[in-house]
């Protein structure tokens, strides 16, 4: 991997003003980056990871030039996002998860072949491209069909398609498998493991809440919590700096208020629980297995029958966990989970 | 492989963005089929009503010029001063921001596309008038008419490409906008009636939409000898005030959508979807 920086960051920040109807308890600001620092190398597939309004579409708008900052500042390809974005935009694209981009009309080779001629690439280049990466992401099939007879999962692989057409130095990707099958995203992720291999010159900024893809992508990954970021390494390290603690699983039948239940134990890091099926899932992060007896105690006197019980390696979302106090499912996903802090 | 020039990239835009537009007008038959149809039912009933008080034959050529030129108005209206609201509720405006190339090649390939397609709705409904109607036209000079025609489509779509920046500003009323603008000027540009009739001041006032000046310069270059007690401005001070409406609004338009994009950065509002 080259050591040239293909985007750094300088305390960025930004911060939004609010409306007067949106303003509550008579604050006027939202601060949705606060003093980013930020060095990503050439040739890294690097994650930002947080919960939704986290402030990582944020950072990739300020990039893509789309936002400028309020303070701070930002570079991409080595370029002063503020001053030159005319200059940036000669050397990044971008695909969004649920985007909808492109014309109905128009069929899928068509819709790829206008987004080419916004870079001025030549006709034959273009369709060689269109045909070699529709090819790839299996929709070769679909490339005279009009763009709206296509499912959400073969339209986010042509939105796909698209940023990668334009071979741009840097590719922002914001949550791109939002909203996929299990398939389509494998397809997509296994499409940008390929690409940044093929290509150590290409960098690609990821942002997900997705845990197992920044885990199975990236090569280093930001932790961003309320426009900060918490930490900053490779997965591997990350889950490492919590290998001092344990996380156990815990499947218990149904316990009413497990945050009262085990908030203040001795040697209790974090827990989470979560519902499924009428049993209770409980996550925990403890200092060491000490604390572990203690915890079987407490759920054997409030008449919870213990199911299951797995010792676990740390994964990323402990990480978050352990950094932020919560899981990112939190916001997430629907199956109420909620998560307790104890220090 | 050799970096495309700006001018490259600015032409293959133009091209790139008209497509849509260009090919939208043949893959749904059934727009043109109703496009034609129903500005013909309008123009119908107007020629009706100057049948019914027998005025004069030209009267019914007035009315099929007015009726085949609603099809650029409503064009401007809805898919140029409209359309960059569209493309940022769809998230195509922030692609094309992000995009090497210019907004105005953007916008001007919007343009070329929407007259390719409005020209084919507007040489039917003047083909099936002029043959209903019988309408009799008797040309005083094929290139003032060709001029007259070319300055006030540029004059349009630059105010149309104006509109674009000004409408994005405006958010989810851009389609108020369009309505509330829609009839008003049908009746103000006199689309059915020479504009004189309105009076001088009126008139004036309403030359600021070009098709004012391009519909009467027009009539009184296909019905000379009616024209010559109704026109309104000569031909010539007519074409003068079109070209500089033309270029006037282009670099309205250029400067709008520079301040749009400016004011999009900092606030972060107006060109990314949902916001």
């Amino acid at each position: 991997m080259s050591t040239e920086l293909a985007m750094k960051t300088e305390q960025l920040s930004r911060i939004y003003k609010a409306k007067k109807r949106e303003a509550r308890g008579g604050e006027r600001e939202i601060i949705a980056l606060d003093r980013v620092d930020l060095e990503i190398p050439t040739g890294e597939l690097f994650g930002l990871l947080g919960p939704n309004g986290a402030g990582k579409t944020t950072l990739i708008k300020i990039l893509t030039t789309l936002l400028a900052p309020t303070g701070g500042r930002a570079w991409v390809a080595g370029v002063d996002v503020a001053q030159n974005p005319w200059e940036v935009r000669h050397h990044i694209n971008m695909v969004s998860g649920g985007e909808s981009s492109g014309y109905g009309l128009l069929t899928v080779e068509e819709n790829l072949w206008m987004f080419t001629q916004f870079y001025g690439i030549d006709g034959k280049t273009a369709r060689r491209r269109i045909r070699e990466l529709l090819e790839i992401v299996g929709l070769v099939d679909r490339a005279k069909s009009r763009i709206y007879h296509l499912s959400t999962g073969m339209r986010q692989k042509m939105n796909f398609v698209r940023g990668f057409l334009t071979d741009p130095e840097i590719l922002f990707l914001d949550e791109p498998t939002l909203g996929l099958d299990v398939q389509t995203s494998h397809t997509l992720r296994g499409f940008i493991k390929d690409w940044v291999r093929k290509r150590p010159d290409k960098t690609v900024l990821l942002t997900t809440h997705y845990m197992h893809e920044a885990e199975e992508l990236c090569h280093r990954v930001a932790i961003i919590h309320d426009g900060r970021v918490r930490a900053c390494d490779t997965p591997g390290n990350l889950k490492r700096s919590l290998q001092r603690e344990v996380v156990f699983r815990l499947r218990v039948t149904a316990i009413a208020n497990p945050e009262k239940l085990f908030q203040h134990l001795r040697g209790v890091q974090r827990f989470s629980h979560t519902d499924i099926n009428g049993h209770t899932e409980l996550h925990f992060i403890l200092e060491d297995e000490n604390a572990l007896p203690p915890i079987l105690t407490v759920i054997q006197q409030s008449h919870g029958k213990l199911i299951s019980l797995e010792k676990l390696d740390p994964t990323l979302e402990d990480v978050f966990i352990s950094l932020v106090g919560r899981g990112l499912r939190e916001d997430n996903a629907s199956e109420g989970t909620t998560e307790g802090d104890r220090r | 492989m050799r970096s495309p020039t700006r001018w490259e990239i600015f032409w293959r835009t133009v091209m790139g963005r008209a497509y849509p537009r260009v090919i939208g007008a043949q893959r749904e038959r059934s727009w043109l089929f109703f496009e034609t149809l129903l500005p013909l039912l309008q123009v119908s009933a107007f020629v009706f009503i100057y049948r019914a008080i027998q005025a004069p034959p030209e009267f019914t050529g007035f009315v099929v010029l007015g009726g085949a030129m609603t099809a650029y108005w409503l064009n401007v209206l809805w898919s140029m001063a409209a359309q960059l609201y569209w493309e940022k509720e769809t998230g195509n405006l922030e692609l094309y921001i992000i995009a090497p190339t210019s907004l105005m090649a953007i916008l001007l390939g919007m343009a070329i596309g929407g007259i390719v397609a409005s020209t084919v709705r507007a040489v039917a409904v003047t083909t099936f008038g002029l043959l209903i109607f019988r309408v009799e036209v008797s040309v005083v000079s094929v290139p003032q008419l060709l001029g007259v025609f070319l300055l006030t489509l540029l004059a349009l779509y630059g105010l149309g490409m104006l509109f674009s920046s000004l409408f994005l500003l405006y958010g989810r009323q851009a389609w108020h906008l369009s309505n509330l603008l829609q009839e008003p000027v049908f009746l103000v540009s006199g689309f059915y009636f020479p504009v004189r009739a309105l009076g001088f001041i009126p008139a004036l006032g309403a030359s600021v939409i070009p098709i004012t000046l391009g519909l009467d310069a027009m009539r009184q270059l296909l019905f000379p000898t009616m024209m010559a007690q109704f026109h309104f401005l000569d031909v010539r001070i007519e074409l003068g005030v079109l070209a500089a409406l033309g270029i006037g609004f282009l670099w309205l338009a250029r400067r709008a959508l520079s301040y749009m994009e400016a004011l999009s950065r900092r606030e972060g509002r107006l060109t990314i979807r949902g916001q």
